[in-house]
């Protein structure tokens, strides 16, 4: 009787109607405007702060966006360093923002980026010379993620079992992880005179230079399609799996997740670990693709940087992406532009963007549901 | 002998936690998230160092300092406040700022991407020894921080509409407390204090060096919370961390515990407090919420 | 200014005249009058959504009327601001409570007018004057204990305090008795009259009539914005009161199932005074007795036993409650608000723990098993607040549509796309969704239409026992008719319904058998044939006491 939900013949009052596609369409423009209007408002004000800047040192703004911009796009090294740079942003950018969608604020991507450096480097360093590249270097970036899924793995369990806020827990965690880091490799495994570890044994990723010479001397290097590749792949476990299901709906309306059978704990939980995983893949840009041994500090402010990627690329991954880029490319730019201003402009402009993309976003919202109400009246 | 000099070590050293943490309580306590203080810092250094520079008079530098920390503190006040900007990412934000805007100026001022050139401060060359860091009035002012805030918080008016803003903010506003209004003046207020932190540390190292706070404002947060929210807590916790560091400092020659891990008391100290495996830190119910 | 011509000597306290109020489509206020002599206890009833509070708020400042004039003390005051209300002796006492649990008793009363010497906040003056006013009305409580230690009862003295505090003459009293144990109504109800005695004007908001009866002076009654009765208390009924507070709604919503039982009400007039006599009430409140038809044994079942739910502040908000659903039938669960009915129904769900009793669907013990472990047993569950539990208000209707069987529209952790989306187009064909673009977030539909795709979602499932909260809340007419349809349809089939609606309309027009929940118990369980509105309202309002449990 109750096998099949037998369908009841619509209720007097359904008239049929047309389908209303406009709907949907202005639905889906008023969400397009709502991610994108607060980056641009954001680059203007960028913009003009960035102009200020230049004059009080009495340059020509346009000379030196030129300049920044020559130095970037403008050639093949200038290129090859911002896809280094963009490649780690990349990864602590969709650490940030992977928890960002599960409702959780990620600021411990710094600290899991190191740690998954360290795990990388331990792992090239245990692996017998001459490893095939094949086997070793799928070891060395299954060793970072899981280096960083471990730290990230404390502030879910915490913030699951004791409503711990993991705001301050991942802050709190950057310190310990830095500097519990910093003292296994000067007290044990620091090359003599210096503050990083000896060279990996196996598991080194080429740069593209190597069969691209145009990028000779720049640092970018293969690890830069793990990034994409897991870029792709957040995408699709958000928007093509169960689990992204469920862990976007705790981001959303927790209640409601918790009333659809998900487990909120659980997914915090897993949430943190995935972030702290994708934060801590972010190591082997600079460790199997760069370095070749993990330095102490290496991470110099790229998990920090990941809270402005994640927030200017509004939280998707092909967002993400291109905020890595733009971001990559002001630091990248700002050594090109020394001659002529400070390269610590840009680190004002990041600033800038971070603070005026954080307060547009209410005020975007806000203004497009008032003129929404004002279009249905 | 070497009991005092901890002792006294302790003291200066808990001087900028205890500014900070005087000024993230306050802050906090009417609901808006302190993750600023390390900025408020580090600008206040950074004006300190310009007026202290320019004018020679380490006073000058003093009030320079404060106006940094007033400009610092409205930015956040108004992004959050007015704006209603997530209040991490503005903490963030205005943290990254500072440092950017400091190395520019630092480059613009002194032509310099690492330090200032030396300023004046309280404590010349010719008073030294032991007691030296009591002749700096800022070393008084930052022991009396912490009571002062206690007393604001505890026993003014003003105090009372800060507590019941960050715990309740609709029922200050029904019985016509300006919750905006209370929460401009804490946050502003906080940018105060903290830089003052900022300005001891210039002043007492006589130069302005490239993130010279090093983290401080965000001992001062885990003092904060490892103190409950509470001032006179709070600022024993700004003592007790201070003590870890002179510890390790007075035993750097024994090499007991690597200095790495005196390092993380504080941090460690904050997780089990919100962990609450030693009675539950609770924060003020309405803190980091935009209404 | 005109003084009202009907009493020129005498002032009225509150002279409320067609007031209109408009929250965008719905009339919360269509010509509302309110009366109110100064130095009486004005009672202000009707059920959830009748008006009463938006009134009250407009009185108080909160907002201005769309048309109509307000008049305090002869003085027309329409559209001013709740300051001024405050300063001409106007205050409200909210239903929830506007108090900084962490601020002690005094700190909270004297709030925004602290009493100060050089800067100083004068605490020992503070307390002395809060104790003064105590003292005055009354009203004890202890001034220097912190508001987060007291209970409920007294957490209300201080808000009314607070109120006088500031100076109000006239104090208009939000539902007050919502949260109060019996002892402490009966504390209010003595605070009250002597505050009446002392001068003051009290305005109550209410749907308990048998707290009218208790204390008022006047009572106005209200239905659907507008003003229905207006009489001396003396000279009025419960009953009467309760058949003009429902009016004629429950024949509009019962169409054929109502059919036996409520005769029509009829027209009332202005004064009702005597025109219904209190029918006899019913003792018999034994769970399962007569009146359910033959039920087959394979029949799902939900089974509930000794069932013992808490809350935050409630240790036993379901304190024992015990019956069984079988399928073919609506279980209605009656009561007003705040009685256990949400403590209840999440506890059934497993969306909170039972601390002691048990939960079984058929054969299954459920009571310790999680959300899904029910769905995949055959619970389905409409929640009663489908914003924060029903629906995730970004996500499409389609992803809406399998929300809590996620896991049956998966495949190897994958969402099964082309089965959402052909499930989406069959469900919003057959529910009526509009518009009928599945790809739409649910927060772009009509309250009726997002409605819609809760019951769609959960009457698709294989289910055998519905718990459905508040199914028509906040949902248009003609949404309301075909969600009651869709209800009968199920128990044709064979499905057990658990009915929780605070009204008591829709109750009485669905259910087959009729529980009244009552201080989280079940205080009489009656068949539909038994059940009349005056008989349930009398235990609705605890006015038939809980002493007939069951035998």
């Amino acid at each position: 009787m109750s096998t099949s939900a037998t369908p009841l013949p619509p209720a007097a009052s359904a008239a049929p109607q047309p389908p209303r596609p406009v709907a949907g369409q202005r639905g889906m423009r008023s969400a397009l405007e709502e991610a994108l209007l607060p980056p641009l408002v954001a680059l203007l004000i960028a913009l003009v702060v960035g102009d200020i800047l230049i004059l009080t040192f009495g340059e020509s703004p346009r000379q030196v966006y030129r300049l920044l911009i020559e130095g970037t796009w403008g050639n093949p090294y200038g290129l090859g360093q911002v896809l280094f740079k963009a490649t780690t942003l990349i990864f602590t950018g969709l650490a940030v923002s992977l928890g960002l969608r599960a409702g959780l604020f990620n600021i411990g991507a710094e600290s899991q980026l190191a740690a998954g450096g360290f795990a990388a480097a331990v792992a090239g360093l245990t692996l017998a010379a001459g490893t095939p590249a094949i086997i070793a270097i799928p070891l060395c970036i299954l060793a970072a993620a899981a280096g960083g899924a471990a730290v990230g793995a404390i502030p879910g369990v915490l913030k699951a079992r004791f409503g711990a806020h993991e705001v301050i827990v991942t802050i709190m965690l950057n310190f310990i992880v830095l500097a519990f880091l910093n003292w296994i490799v000067a007290a044990r495994m620091a090359v003599p005179e210096t503050l990083h570890t000896a060279e990996m044994r196996a598991g080194t990723v080429p740069r593209l230079a190597d069969s691209m010479g145009a990028f000779h001397g720049s640092a970018a290097n293969w690890t830069i399609l793990v990034a994409l590749a897991a870029a792709g792949l957040v995408w699709w476990y958000l928007e093509r799996t169960r689990a992204g299901y469920e862990l976007r709906a705790v981001g959303l309306q927790p209640d409601a997740a918790e009333y659809g059978g998900v487990r909120v704990g659980g997914v915090w939980i897993r949430a943190m670990m995935f972030a702290g995983a994708l934060a801590g893949l972010g190591g082997i840009n600079q460790v199997l693709g760069y370095k070749h041994y993990y330095e102490d500090a290496f991470t110099g402010g790229a998990g920090f940087l990941g809270i402005a990627v994640a927030l200017v690329g509004r939280n998707h991954p092909l967002g993400v992406v291109l905020a890595a880029l733009f971001f990559a490319t002001l630091s990248q730019g700002g050594l090109a532009i020394h001659a002529l201003v400070p390269k610590q402009m840009v680190e004002v402009l990041q600033g800038i963007v971070i603070l005026a993309v954080a307060t547009s976003v209410p005020e975007v919202r806000r203004l497009l549901r008032e003129s929404a109400a004002r279009g249905v009246r | 002998m070497i009991v005092l000099a901890f002792l006294i070590q302790t003291l200066r050293i808990s001087i900028p936690y205890l500014f900070a943490a005087s000024g993230g309580v306050i802050a906090e306590r009417a609901g808006v998230v302190s993750l600023t203080l390390e900025g408020f810092m580090l600008t206040g250094a950074f004006t300190a160092t310009l007026g202290a520079y320019y004018s020679g008079d380490p006073w000058v530098g003093v009030l320079c300092g404060v106006a940094g920390g007033l400009l610092a503190g409205t930015l956040h006040a108004i992004a959050s406040i007015r704006y209603r900007a997530d209040q991490i990412v503005v903490g963030i934000a205005v943290n990254l700022l500072a440092v950017g805007i400091t190395r520019f100026f630092l480059r613009l001022f002194f032509e310099s991407s690492s330090n200032s050139p030396r300023i004046p401060g309280f404590a010349g060359e010719e008073t030294s020894g032991l007691f030296a860091p009591f002749a700096d009035p800022l070393v008084w002012l930052g022991l009396l921080a912490i009571p002062a805030v206690a007393f604001l918080i505890g026993r003014t008016p003003f105090g009372l509409r800060v507590r019941a803003v960050g715990e309740h903010p609709e029922a200050a506003t029904t019985v016509g407390v300006n919750v905006p209004r209370v929460r401009y003046a804490a946050v502003i207020l906080s940018g105060v204090l903290a830089s003052l932190g900022g300005v001891y540390l210039a002043l007492d190292q006589h130069q302005f060096t490239d993130q010279m706070t090093a983290g401080r404002g965000f001992i001062a947060l885990a003092a904060i919370i490892f103190g409950r929210w509470d001032p006179a807590r709070a600022g024993i916790a700004c003592l007790l961390f201070a003590a870890a560091e002179s510890l390790q400092i007075q035993l750097q020659t024994v090499q007991a515990i690597p200095s790495q891990f005196v390092s993380m008391i504080p941090y460690v100290l904050t997780i089990v407090a919100l962990a609450g495996v030693v009675g539950r830190a609770v924060p003020p119910a309405a803190l980091g919420k935009a209404d | 200014m005109t003084l009202p011509p009907a009493s020129p000597a005498i002032a009225r306290a509150i002279a409320a005249v067609g007031v209109v109020k408009h929250f965008g489509s719905v009339a919360a206020n269509r010509g509302a009058t309110l009366d109110v002599a100064p130095r009486e206890i004005h009672a202000l009833v009707g059920e959830n959504g009748a008006g009463k509070s938006t009134l009250m708020r407009i009185v108080s400042g909160m907002f201005p009327p769309d048309a109509g004039t307000i008049h305090v003390n002869d003085r027309d005051v329409t559209g001013w601001t709740t300051d001024a209300a405050i300063a001409a002796g106007v205050g409200m006492v909210h239903q929830h409570f506007m108090l900084v649990p962490t601020l002690t008793v005094a700190e909270n009363i004297v709030l925004g007018h602290e009493p100060s010497r050089r800067g100083v906040f004068d605490r020992a003056r503070a307390v002395k004057d809060v104790e003064a006013l105590t003292e005055r009305t009354g009203l004890r409580v202890d001034a220097n204990r912190r508001v987060s230690s007291l209970s409920v009862g007294e957490a209300q003295r201080v808000e009314i305090l607070r109120t006088i505090f500031r100076g109000a003459r006239i104090l208009l009293l939000d539902e007050p008795t919502a949260v109060l144990s019996p002892p402490e109504i009966h504390d209010l109800w003595r605070i009250l009259r002597r505050l009446r005695d002392d001068g003051a004007t009290v305005v109550l908001i209410t749907h308990k009539l048998d707290e009218v009866m208790d204390v008022s002076d006047m009572v106005t009654v209200m239905r659907q914005g507008e003003t229905i009765v207006r009489t001396p208390t003396r000279d009025t009924t419960p009953a009467a009161l309760a058949r003009a507070m429902v009016g004629r709604e429950v024949a509009l919503a019962g169409a054929t199932a109502v059919a036996v039982g409520a005769a029509p009400a009829a027209p009332i007039p202005f004064n009702p005074a005597g025109t219904t006599q209190n029918r006899a009430i019913s003792r018999d409140a034994t769970p399962l007795s007569g009146g359910v038809r033959a039920v087959s044994p394979s029949a799902p079942t939900l089974t509930v036993r000794d069932l013992v739910v808490p809350s935050a502040r409630n240790v036993r908000a379901v304190d024992g409650v015990t019956f069984t659903a079988i399928g073919g039938e609506i279980f209605g669960i009656a009561g007003v608000e705040g009685n256990g009915q949400t403590e209840l129904i999440e506890a059934l769900a497993g969306l909170r723990r039972a601390t002691s009793g048990s939960i079984h669907l058929g054969a299954h013990d459920i009571t310790r098993d999680p959300v899904r472990t029910r769905v995949d047993h055959g619970l389905s569950h409409v929640p009663e607040d489908r914003h924060r539990r029903g629906l995730i208000l970004e996500y499409s209707i389609a992803d809406n549509l399998v929300l809590g069987a996620q896991h049956q529209y998966s495949r190897r952790g994958v969402m099964d796309r082309d089965r959402i989306a052909a499930n989406a187009t069959e469900r919003v064909a057959a529910f009526d969704i509009r518009p009928p673009d599945a790809s739409l977030p649910a927060r772009a539909l009509s309250g009726g239409n997002q409605q819609k795709i809760v019951i769609a979602r959960e009457m698709k499932r294989n289910f055998s026992v519905l718990l459905a909260a508040q199914p028509t809340r906040g949902v248009d007419v003609g949404a309301i008719e075909q969600i009651h349809d869709r209800l009968r349809a199920a128990r044709a089939e064979g499905k057990a319904i658990v009915l929780v609606s605070a009204e008591l309309s829709e109750v009485m027009a669905l259910s087959d058998r009729i529980a009244v929940m009552y201080g989280g118990r079940f205080v009489a369980v009656v068949t539909r044939a038994e059940a009349t509105e005056e008989i349930l309202g009398r235990y609705m309002t605890g006015a038939a006491g809980t002493a007939g449990g069951a035998t």
